[in-house]
């Protein structure tokens, strides 16, 4: 569904990412895990547009989309939830999630479908209904990382492409959101997912990237990379004493 | 006596003030959209006034027919200046924006003193020049024009911006450019519409007030500046802020023309709005925002 081929991408001269190649497939749930600055966020967001890669091939569906302005991006089916929310927050929750369906407006779906949908996004996040005429500024940080998704599923989106979605959250909310995650598994979503915590992430991933200073080091099964050795030293804490004493 | 002088001064600043609060409405439309000043926004009230007596002098509409037509034409003029002076830019920063807008500004009032010439130009009332007295205060059926239009412009404004989906857009541009984008958001297209919508309010404040203090092709500047002067007391805000603002300069202006001298008027406009941007930068009725994050 989505494939990168040998993908560069600068931030000014910093070369962020180096040689990315990875795929998804419909249906599939793909985390890339990786410590701060490895380059997650630039994936992200070098498919979405907002920086373009200085090389290589994005295809989505077999079509290329390197270098296509944002918009176009989300009218092709890609949705982003972006690092540290960026809801709108002077506009209500309900506003945000209108304008996450801006698209579907633009193109003159009914009205009804899109509150339907509104009230989809209300069963799987019943904390923004309770808050739907609230400023989306005033809620806390994880309903407001709800806002996001809820924002980014507003669209419709063939491939959803979460960053970060538990950052700065308590541990029971940041349940809460994969139980959410969980859920959209179950409908067939494909995803993209980047995550620090890397076990949460792989215990719902099909496959995983490890990155490390924008390359890929390691692909595999979320099972296997959950057991390699290199993974849980570096991004579990586990084992450590065996692995330095051994 | 002496209050109903007062009502006069209050009565014909409300009038001059509405027109402020509309000049001042374009600037913070496009400066919330896109974080330009745009200094050209002057140069769209000069067009929408000198625009309307061609119209109706040259091409003999009647007044009715004639104001459409010109609101149309320097609405042209503000998409065009987007698209060929605004979007080209490769990289834009705030600086470069400023100056070309400052440029844009200066090739307009240039092109318009070779097409008017420098003469002063009046257009007739809208409803004949019968003064209507209110207390003991006698008000010119202008100046009821300027103030119903100009909140009737205001409230589609605000009904656009609140209500709409495309105004609710061009508000999260606002507020997030990157974001945006990513829900799908045309962000240059918004851009585009800034510039149409305070540029079609530009042309009406133009138009409204010709009848009353007559229009050249210079007299973008002065009511330019005082736009910006009510926005700043606004706070930047698109909203009511911008409105009260303009009022409030308005009436200030007029009492002070009245009281003091009417040599002091600009003075005390450019006063105000070095004392806000001294001591209140965020404006009058700006609250330092608390976020959550």
């Amino acid at each position: 569904m989505l494939r990168l081929r040998n993908v560069n991408t600068f931030y000014g001269k910093v070369h962020a990412l180096k040689n990315v190649s990875l795929h998804l497939q419909e249906g599939e749930i793909v985390t890339l895990i990786g410590a701060n600055g490895a380059g997650k966020t630039t994936i992200l967001n070098t498919i979405s547009g907002v920086t373009p890669p200085s090389s290589g091939d994005i295809l989505f569906r077999n079509e290329s989309v390197n270098s296509l302005f944002p918009d176009r991006i989300v009218r092709l089916g890609i949705s982003q939830a972006p690092e540290g929310r960026q809801v709108f927050k002077p506009l209500s929750v309900r506003d945000n999630l209108e304008l996450g369906a801006y698209l579907r407006y633009r193109e003159r779906e009914p009205r009804r479908e899109i509150q339907k949908d509104i009230e989809e996004i209300f069963q799987l996040f019943p904390r923004l209904k309770e808050r739907a005429k609230q400023l989306a500024g005033t809620m806390s940080g994880g309903e407001q990382q709800m806002l996001a998704i809820g924002r980014a599923l507003m669209a419709k989106p063939k491939l959803l492409l979460l960053d970060e979605p538990s950052m700065g959250l308590a541990p029971l909310v940041s349940q809460e959101i994969f139980t959410v995650l969980e859920q959209l598994r179950r409908k067939g979503t494909t995803i993209l997912l980047v995550e620090q915590n890397a076990r949460a992430a792989l215990k719902l991933a099909d496959r995983g990237y490890l990155l490390e200073t924008g390359k890929v080091i390691l692909e595999g099964q979320a099972d296997e990379l959950m057991e390699n050795a290199e993974v849980r030293r570096a991004y579990l804490g586990k084992d450590k004493k065996e692995i330095w004493e051994r | 006596m002496q209050f109903d002088q007062l009502l006069q001064f209050f009565l014909s600043g409300v009038a001059t003030g509405a027109i402020y609060a509309l000049i001042g409405i374009g600037f913070s439309i496009i400066y919330n959209s896109t974080g330009i000043i745009n200094f050209a926004q002057g140069e769209f009230v000069m067009l929408g006034g000198l625009l309307a007596l061609s119209f109706t002098e040259l091409l003999k509409l009647p007044l009715w027919a004639a104001i459409p037509c010109a609101i149309a034409v320097s609405t042209l003029v503000g998409a065009l200046f987007e698209r060929l002076a605004i979007r080209p830019l490769r990289r834009p920063t705030p600086i470069n924006l400023v100056i070309i807008t400052i440029g844009g500004s200066i090739l307009i009032r240039g092109i318009s003193m070779l097409i008017w010439g420098k003469d002063t130009h009046a257009l007739p009332p809208f409803s004949g020049e019968e003064p209507v007295i209110i207390g003991g205060a006698t008000v010119m059926p202008q100046h009821i024009w300027i103030v119903g239009i100009t909140l009737l412009l205001i409230s589609i404004n605000k009904f656009y911006f609140f209500h709409t989906i495309s105004g609710k857009a061009m508000r999260a541009c606002a507020y997030n450019r990157r974001a945006a984008g990513l829900v799908g958001i045309d962000v240059r297209r918004m851009v585009l519409f800034s510039f149409i919508i305070s540029s079609a309010f530009g042309s009406v404040a133009g138009i409204i007030v010709a009848p009353l203090t007559m229009t050249a092709y210079d007299v973008g500047v002065m009511l330019g500046l005082k736009g910006f002067c009510a926005a700043i007391i606004g706070g930047m805000s698109s909203g009511m802020a911008t409105v009260a603002g303009g009022l409030l300069l308005g009436i200030l202006e007029s009492m002070g023309a009245g009281l003091i001298s009417s040599g002091y008027k600009d003075a005390i406009s450019f006063i105000i709005l070095l004392l806000i941007l001294f001591f209140r930068p965020q404006g009058l009725f700006g609250k330092s925002e608390s976020e959550r994050v």
